[in-house]
């Protein structure tokens, strides 16, 4: 076969001098055959994705609802309304996995969200060795959780742990970390700041370069101190990012499942790690009770998709 | 060039400010160096002491005998050869499979513009909402039964791969990257008789070097990293990744073993890391956030 060349359709060679009008009416029929073509070739890429999307994003999105609101009984699935929800609401562990999630999610955010804004002020201050720095604060992100988790369960034992010795180091007397139920969720959140601390770091960080330094001058002028320039001058410019980054870190946080199913077996002492999604698994994957699972997951998304939805609002403000 | 700070440079350029910088760069170093480093020498160091010293009270911050044959009895107890070949091919496979249709996507989206293609990215673009953990549970209902083809994909790679193609994050950013190559390009390129593939083969991916690099990092990583999906969908312990696999051995297997073995598991992806540093962190901060 001879490659197309432009001279392959005399039509067009003929028509290619004449300079269309503005706004002139292409046939009907040549348009369509075009357009027909075009769009067959562009779909003809698009279909891997799409199909790849319909069977494992779209189409398990739309089960979700329908699972909540049916029962599968060896085999037979039937439609059952709200029983699944009054079944999890009954559940004692239900309330304790939503004050879970929440006490994770408020000290994820007091730990998880102010130290990597600390940590890349403080970064950002530095005129020797930011990479190295860098370097350093995002090593974790890359080893895989599994990995992270074991050695932060080996460092917490309670008797060959590193954790008491250096608390011992300090005076302090040694803990229990996970295996007592006040301070578990702790444990569970200081691994997870220090395993998930590095990307937003570096968000951080290139936002901070964004300030204008002469801003940093008039506070001076006015006399603040060190504090009050960061938190009128810092905090204020890098706002937008917070906030995004805020939303990002509640979405996140709140569907933890590794840390605490490593860490403490899930459930962990008097079941004070328990969080929704790892009862979502319990339901799924040890009661074999879809439908409860569903009707959990499904308050959950409702909730996050809510965060995802503002996320996305702010997000498109800062394109702007 | 160095831009303004918090900090003045005239309180640097002062001797005591000099002093103090310098003083509070040395404790950051340290302090930052033990937080980081620390636990993975641990990890490291742990690997390397008998199993009596991995477990005595209190613990000893030098090994006080070397034993680096805990590493080799680590991949063989531990079979982590195998887990390791297993978690290449899964990763790789995931890899080329977003790689070829997360490309042909993202490029049918910005460059040929079919009907319907506003919609059909604003549908890709909608499960970002979704919490991925919720969707665990219908996803591996459907890997379990396959609709219309009626396959159970249960150990098969296959659960790995396809559903690694559905990230909407990444055929948002490749579309976005290849919005900005000029249109005028391509369409000289179709002067001259190239067609759609030909086009994206000679033109958009060699420019587009830069963000496939970025692209195909963290679709490796990912791979490495993921658990509860390939620990739910990949249930056989010849099949299973790394991070699955030492997950279910953990219990089993002395501590220094254990030990070994994650330090092992760490090894690949942080030399990924170390060797492509500078793509990584570009790519965090270019598509991190502002995505």
């Amino acid at each position: 076969m001879s490659a197309p060349t432009l001279t392959q359709d005399p039509a067009a060679k003929e028509r290619r001098p004449r300079r269309p009008r503005a706004g002139a009416v292409r046939p009907p029929a040549q348009g369509f055959g075009k357009a027909l073509r075009r769009n067959v070739t562009a779909h003809g890429f698009l279909i891997g994705a799409v199909l790849c999307f319909a069977f494992f994003s779209w189409y398990p999105i739309v089960r979700e609802f329908l699972l909540a609101f049916q029962k599968t009984e060896d085999g037979q699935v039937s439609w059952t309304g709200w029983d699944n929800f009054v079944t999890i609401w009954n559940d004692p562990a239900f309330g304790q996995a939503w004050r879970n999630t929440l006490w994770f999610t408020a000290l994820a955010l007091v730990l998880g969200f102010a130290v990597p804004f600390v940590t890349a002020l403080v970064i950002n201050e530095f005129r020797h060795g930011q990479g190295y720095l860098r370097l350093l604060v995002y090593l974790p992100v890359m080893l895989p959780p599994t990995a992270s988790v074991l050695l932060f369960k080996y460092l917490y034992d309670p008797g060959y742990g590193m954790f008491n010795e250096v608390l011992d180091a300090f005076g302090i007397p040694a803990q229990q970390w996970l295996q007592d139920p006040d301070t578990a969720m702790l444990s569970v959140v200081v691994a997870s700041t220090w395993m998930n601390m590095g990307g937003a770091t570096l968000i951080y960080l290139a936002a901070l370069q964004g300030v204008p330094g002469e801003l940093y001058e008039a506070a001076e002028l006015d006399g603040a101190g060190l504090l009050r320039k960061v938190w009128h001058v810092t905090i204020p410019q890098t706002r937008l990012i917070l906030a995004l980054m805020l939303l990002m870190q509640i979405i996140a946080t709140m569907q933890v499942f590794i840390e605490p199913f490593l860490l403490t077996g899930g459930a962990g002492p008097e079941g004070s790690t328990t969080t929704v999604v790892y009862l979502i698994y319990q339901y799924a994957f040890n009661f074999n009770n879809y439908g409860a699972a569903a009707a959990l997951g499904l308050i959950l998304l409702v909730l996050l998709a809510a965060f995802s939805a503002v996320y996305t609002r702010l997000n498109r403000a800062t394109e702007e | 060039m160095s831009t303004r700070t918090l900090i003045s440079p005239a309180a640097l350029a002062r001797p005591r400010g000099r002093l103090l910088y310098w003083l509070c760069f040395a404790l950051v170093v340290v302090l930052f160096t033990l937080a980081f480093l620390g636990p993975l020498y641990w990890m490291v160091s742990g690997g390397l002491k008998t199993t009596q010293e991995a477990v005595q009270t209190p613990p000893t911050w030098v090994p006080g005998s070397v034993h680096p044959e805990n590493y080799q009895r680590a991949w063989e107890v531990m079979d982590l050869a195998r887990l390791l070949l297993n978690t290449l091919y899964y990763a790789f496979g995931a890899l080329a499979f977003q790689l070829v249709l997360d490309v042909a996507a993202a490029y049918s989206l910005s460059k040929l513009r079919p009907v319907l293609g506003k919609a059909i990215l604003g549908m890709m673009l909608v499960t970002l909402m979704i919490p991925a953990t919720v969707l665990v549970v219908p996803q591996y209902l459907t890997v379990l039964d396959v609709p219309i083809v009626e396959r159970n994909l249960l150990n098969s790679p296959w659960a790995i791969w396809l559903p690694s193609v559905t990230n909407a994050f990444n055929i948002f950013l490749l579309k976005r990257f290849f919005d900005s190559i000029p249109k005028e390009l391509l369409d000289a390129a179709s002067m001259d008789g190239a067609g759609p593939l030909r086009v994206l083969w000679s033109i958009v991916l060699p420019i587009s070097r830069p963000i496939l690099g970025v692209v195909s990092i963290f679709a490796v990583v990912g791979v490495w990293k993921d658990f509860l999906w390939p620990m739910l969908v990949l249930p056989d312990p010849t099949g299973q990744t790394l991070a699955v696999g030492i997950y279910s051995l953990a219990t089993s297997v002395p501590e220094n073993v254990l030990i070994a073995a994650l330090t092992i598991a760490s090894l690949p992806t942080l030399l990924l890391f170390l060797l492509f540093q500078r793509n990584i962190m570009s790519g965090l901060t270019a598509g991190g956030l502002k995505g």
